[in-house]
């Protein structure tokens, strides 16, 4: 069943501020193998103009993957997650995001399409510091896969 | 100075099963597909497929080599066109390749990626909009 039309423009409420770690960081950069010293060394951060490490570019999918859960998991959407598939996924980043940052992430639905019988919902993801500065935007295209011809 | 047509350096990335299963931790993606043989064959796939927010991850990694400054990447956007797929025992190997595609009034350059397995592209529309190396 179709996501209603309605959903579009749909604000969800600020998630819990994240606070984002050195350790968080780096066990990040381990998971996809990346050795960049930016991500584990303060030093070595601050020598490329960071007040402290940063992350990498997708690192801010950690906060906005669950923050779209709002969007998947509601009843009112009524998507059958066993048949959601990743489609896109963009990042407009106002800044590193980088150790010490408290974050919060608005989601709004931001269009709702059908092609070729698979349903297209696109979000954005606002991420900001709970002082209100934003930080990073996110983009996701979420595919609901149609019924099996 | 770079110039449009410029390519950066390609690079080769293995992937094997653990990675995937490091990537869910770290991530909170602990979607099964990513990690259960049984569960992604249950639902279709071919055999356990990586996160495609782990190929996105690699797939950057030629731009942040290449200008040194992870946070010199202002955008970077994807599409997910085809699963890759891991075996056990063994690897996939994401082949990486970038060009420059722009340069605009701002000085910031348009990256446009490659990213194959086997030969076969697993990202479309993969471009970074960068501050380039001085």
């Amino acid at each position: 069943m179709p996501v209603p039309e309605s959903f579009v423009g749909r604000v969800y409420p600020p998630t819990e501020p994240y606070l984002v770690s050195r350790e968080k960081i780096r066990e990040f950069a381990d998971a996809i193998n990346d050795p960049n010293p930016a991500y584990r060394s303060a030093d070595a951060a601050r020598g490329l103009g960071h007040p402290d490490v940063v992350a990498p570019p997708t690192f801010p999918i950690v906060l906005t993957l669950t923050a779209g859960h709002q969007v998947l998991f509601d009843p009112e959407a009524g998507i059958d997650y066993g048949r959601v598939v990743h489609g896109e996924q963009r990042f407009e980043h106002a800044r590193p995001v980088r150790a010490g940052d408290q974050l919060q992430v608005v989601v709004a639905v931001d269009g709702i399409r059908v092609a070729a019988g698979n349903e297209l919902i696109t979000t954005r993801s606002e991420v900001r510091t709970t002082d209100g500065e934003l930080v990073v935007t996110a983009f996701a295209t979420i595919v609901v896969r149609g019924p099996e011809k | 100075m770079i110039n449009v047509g410029d390519a950066i350096p390609a690079q080769d990335f293995p992937v094997a099963r653990a990675d995937l299963v490091r990537y869910a931790g770290a991530s909170g993606d602990f979607n099964p597909i990513h990690w259960n043989e049984r569960f992604a064959k249950s639902v279709g796939l071919p055999d356990v497929i990586a996160h495609g927010m782990f190929t996105m991850a690699t797939a950057v990694r030629v731009v942040t080599d290449w200008v040194g400054d992870p946070g010199a990447v202002v955008e970077y956007g994807v599409r997910f066109t085809r699963p890759v797929v891991v075996p056990d025992p063994g690897n996939a190997t994401i082949s990486v390749s970038g060009s420059v595609r722009a340069i605009r009034d701002d000085g910031l350059a348009e990256v446009d990626l490659t990213a194959t397995v086997d030969g076969q592209t697993v990202l479309a529309k993969a471009r970074a909009l960068v501050r380039p190396p001085v």
